[in-house]
């Protein structure tokens, strides 16, 4: 019989130089302070955006609520009802604080949910190609190059035009040419564990395809294909605010964040920084949170680091 | 030892050629005049083999020879591109629904790497449970005793379920492949380098589990290995090839005392002795060639420190020239 | 007798982890003649590689080597600062690997790194390297040397990889060699050939070598002296005749007994039971205690002393008795 552990009554040898218990945690701590401050502002900016209808002074959308004499007030100013707009308001009367968390969950209902259909379309893609090899692969992958070749803002752009605006529109656009990147890195790296021998071995159980692409394939390859996604969160919310700020994405009534830096723009140069800056500065915490908690995410998804 | 079986696995004059296809730019080329460069690679180059029920046959070879491209196509994993596989008798190529299953399960294979044969991301339960499950061999009720019994069975501990393969030695890693493959039944394993990624030490645990798993299971072996001494320990029958080729066969004791074939005799000369010392080694001269340009004729001749102008001509047959005992040397068979 | 090249004596390299600093090899003596083939035996997590990067320096954080000396020619290696270890590697002592890309840069030409072993210890003209690295891989057995000089490594097969690492090695006729399981990666016959032209070197140019496997079979025809490690420590050394004849460790005895050579072909064979401790689980006293079949109880309390007798030594409370002393 195997005995594989030393019999539990002996003894084992002491280590050379001990590490006590409390100083191994906080060492580790000090190692990432970035990643414990970026979970805590993420987790913050996922409450404020989840309860904004909650506790947001103002509903931006509803145009009944603006007050276009009080449009351009610096932060702190005193509203006609009496309350303060703690970060100034916009053009159009907007308070800016409402118009900020507002616009931060379109950013992030734009993000997820394009790069969840993304992935999700191209990571099928991608393992189908690289188990069925063959013509599937080819036929596959030749669509994947000619997706590729298009830049995703033009082709948004055509589509939006065509379509009109919405938010749904922009993520269809997004969906389109994103899927390709997906499909191919998943691809390639089905294609390296393919041919590991925990696969051959799934087959020679007799397990059906569909079973081992789903249950033995994927699982080990969603890495990379994480990490590209937690990136692409990130880009799918810039590009949403490129498109807004070129004045194609979401309708003026219910703005993005983009949109709010567009309008702002012309006012930067005579002052009133607030409406272009705040967003702005809501945009990048936004991108730099997401990347940095995706990063870790990953990493504890590994069994191996468990 | 006579059997009435059939043979659990023969081998007729199979070939297995891997070419590499050519893409769109060399095909293009081609349209242009340019010829199209096909590699081919003779993995297998025309073997005949047959496994009596309950034999284990070793199969030795270095790199290059075949030997696991082979393995694989006794275990269904590969089609050969020439030639037949009979599974108890019936040709495989012909099985279909129930019958092509039974094959399946029947010719389990043991694989070399124990850290890339297992799922890094199931635990050893659902490893082991998902052949029953897939295959529906046990009622939901039954399956996690079921798992227990395969983890004892092959020397593990049952608080091991919930571990990761990566949590595992190499050994132990060995093991649950071993108990993975007996779920379904088998009656044939083949084993492809079972123990060469192991510990000396370790390696006489597996090699013992094999031989009493076959003794338990009444199962048949083919056992594949560059390691002589592992395959004469625990061979009935032994097979040596090189370049795709059977080059002898023959009785365990037999090769071993008596080999024929210079290239046998030749390994068996390199196998490093513990009981040899201060030796003069005296090495066989060549580099292994690579079955992709294999040499003309027989295709050991380069090395071969008895070579004859007929060598590099012409290939020689596999001959029976004791009983039971066959080899491919021209020097056989001249008068 | 010839000279002692190297003597290393207690040396202990630990590896620092988030509970503590372990010791991969605790206290191992070694001694090698010149021109003497030592062959390091152990299994995996027996500390027998991390040990042969130790003599040469090449331990990197976490791991460090903390206790010892290492007399290379009398002089302590532990004590020379890096730019006189670095004047001393691939000149005066060399290593080679298992796996031969670890000693050759995959862009660059055969020809290119071998002239720069050469030219990095030594103040000779370009023409003079590229004849001395010529001559090297004819010694090595490489057919057509002076074209091969402008191959790529990939262009060559593992077997011929490796004797291209041999080849460096021997470039500047260093005083000892270290191999770390240099042949474990390759077939039976390139082996045999590898062992071939190590054997010869070192009996033409007197290099002494230090023979890191787990294969005893190989040890058994190379070397003339081995030591057997186990969990970090030296369990049992000396004459090769003597220790693979007549054991005096269970751990050695037990080997030799699970080896399918020595079995009778087809019975079980004896093997030991249990596995190699992991470093940070090693048993107190002995530890081999747990897997030992001889073990008693002072074995758990007291780690085994050195014990020397003649040019064997070994440590163990109970060792196995020998036919011609007196027990």
């Amino acid at each position: 019989m195997d005995r594989s552990t030393p019999d539990s009554h002996a003894r084992t040898v002491a280590p050379l130089a001990e590490t006590p218990r409390r100083a191994a945690i906080l060492k580790r701590l000090r190692a990432r302070p970035t990643v414990a401050g970026s979970a805590c502002a993420l987790v913050l900016l996922m409450a404020a955006i989840l309860a904004a209808p909650l506790f947001a002074p103002q509903n931006p959308y509803d145009l009944a609520n603006l007050n276009l004499l009080d449009g351009r007030l610096p932060p702190g100013s005193e509203s006609m009802d009496g309350w303060v707009y703690l970060l100034g308001t916009d053009d159009q009367g907007r308070d800016m604080l409402s118009a900020i968390l507002y616009g931060l969950r379109i950013s992030l209902a734009v993000g997820l949910t394009a790069v969840a259909l993304a992935t999700a379309i191209g990571s099928v893609a991608g393992l189908v190609a690289a188990y069925a090899g063959g013509w599937i692969d080819t036929v596959l992958m030749r669509i994947v190059d000619f997706i590729l070749g298009f830049p995703t803002i033009l082709v948004a752009l055509v589509l939006l035009a065509v379509m009109g605006r919405g938010v749904d529109k922009v993520i269809l656009a997004l969906v389109l040419v994103q899927w390709a990147n997906y499909a191919r890195i998943m691809r390639s790296r089905a294609l390296q564990e393919r041919r590991k021998e925990y696969i051959e071995a799934a087959a020679n159980l007799g397990y059906p395809a569909w079973r081992i692409i789903a249950f033995h394939l994927l699982p080990n390859c969603m890495g990379p294909v994480l990490v590209f996604a937690t990136i692409q969160i990130a880009t799918a919310i810039a590009l949403e605010a490129t498109l807004s700020f070129l004045g194609v994405g979401v309708p003026v009534t219910e703005p993005s964040l983009g949109l709010l830096i567009a309008t702002g723009f012309q006012y930067l140069l005579s002052g009133d920084y607030w409406i272009s800056m705040f967003p702005g500065i809501a945009l990048l915490l936004l991108i730099l949170a997401i990347n940095v908690v995706g990063d870790r995410l990953r990493e504890a998804l590994d069994p191996r680091r468990a | 030892m006579t059997s009435h079986h059939p043979p659990v696995i023969e081998l007729r004059n199979v070939h297995k050629r891997f070419e590499q296809r050519p893409d769109l730019a060399q095909r293009l080329l081609a349209l242009a005049g340019r010829p199209i460069d096909r590699r081919t690679v003779h993995a297998v180059n025309g073997v005949d083999l047959a496994v009596a029920h309950g034999e284990v046959l070793g199969l030795v070879g270095e790199s290059g020879c075949g030997k696991s491209t082979l393995g694989r196509i006794v275990a269904g994993l590969h089609r050969p591109t020439e030639g037949e596989v009979l599974y108890q008798g019936e040709p495989t190529a012909n099985l279909r629904g129930a019958q092509r299953l039974a094959y399946v399960l029947g010719v389990q294979m043991v694989f070399q790497d124990p850290q890339a044969s297992l799922n890094p991301r199931q635990r050893l339960r659902q490893i082991l449970a998902e052949p029953l499950k897939v295959h529906r061999l046990a009622p939901a009720g039954e399956i996690p005793s079921r798992v227990e019994r395969a983890l004892s069975a092959v020397g593990l501990e049952r608080d091991y379920r919930d571990r990761f393969a990566h949590q595992l030695s190499g050994g132990q890693r060995q093991r649950v492949g071993i108990a993975r493959a007996l779920m379904v039944q088998p009656k044939f394993l083949v084993c492809d380098e079972p123990v060469a990624a192991l510990d000396v030490s370790i390696q006489a645990q597996v090699i013992n589990l094999f031989m009493d798993l076959r003794e338990q299971h009444g199962l048949t072996y083919l056992f594949i290995s560059h390691d002589l001494g592992v395959v004469r320990h625990i061979s009935d029958r032994v097979a040596i090839m090189y370049l795709g080729k059977i080059v002898e066969q023959a009785p365990a004791a037999e090769i071993f005392s008596r080999a024929n074939h210079p290239y046998t005799q030749a390994l068996l000369a390199e196998v490093p002795d513990v009981r040899r010392r201060g030796r003069r080694f005296v090495p066989i001269k060549g580099e292994i060639p690579s079955p992709l340009n294999p040499p003309s004729g027989c295709a050991f001749h380069p090395r071969c420190p008895h070579a004859m102008p007929r060598c590099r001509e012409q290939a020689p047959a596999l001959e029976p020239i004791a009983a039971g005992h066959w080899s491919a040397c021209h020097l056989n068979t001249q008068t | 007798m010839s000279e002692v090249i190297l003597q290393v004596r207690g040396l202990r390299t630990a590896f620092h982890t988030e509970a503590g600093a372990w010791p991969a090899v605790d206290g191992v003596d070694l001694e090698v003649r010149r021109g003497e083939i030592l062959g390091l035996v152990g299994e995996s997590g027996s500390g027998k590689s991390v040990t042969g990067f130790s003599l040469l320096g090449l331990i990197d954080p976490p791991g460090e080597v903390v206790e010892g000396e290492i007399l290379f020619k009398g002089q302590d290696l532990r004590r020379l600062d890096e730019e006189d270890m670095r004047r001393l590697r691939g000149n005066r002592i060399a290593m080679i690997f298992q796996d031969p890309l670890m000693t050759l840069n995959p862009v660059l030409r055969i020809g290119e790194q071998m002239m720069e072993a050469i030219l990095t210890h030594e103040d000779v003209s370009r023409a003079q390297a590229r004849e001395r690295c010529r001559q090297a891989l004819a010694m090595v057995g490489i057919p057509a040397p002076d074209k091969r000089l402008d191959s790529y490594p990939h262009e060559f097969s593992g077997g011929m990889r490796q004797r291209v690492a041999i080849a460096i090695a021997m470039l500047n006729r260093p005083d000892l060699i270290i191999c770390d399981e240099p042949t474990t990666a390759l077939d039976v016959t390139i082996q045999g050939q590898i062992l071939y032209r190590m054997q010869e070197i070192c009996r033409t140019h007197d290099t002494a070598l230090i023979w890191i496997t787990h294969d005893l079979g190989v040890v058994a025809e190379l070397a003339d002296r081995i030591a057997v490690m186990y969990a970090g420590r030296i369990v049992e050394a000396g004459p090769v005749d003597e220790v693979l004849d007549a054991p005096r460790h269970p751990y050695t005895r037990g080997l030799l007994d699970s080896m399918p050579a020595n079995a009778r072909p087809g019975a079980r064979l004896r093997q030991i039971e249990g596995m190699t401790p992991s470093l940070s689980a090693r048993p107190a006293g002995c530890a081999f205690r747990p897997r030992c079949p001889r073990a008693v109880e002072r074995c758990a309390e007291q780690a085994p002393p050195v014990n020397l007798e003649g040019s064997r030594s070994f440590r163990c409370h109970v060792p196995i008795a020998c036919e011609n002393t007196a027990a």
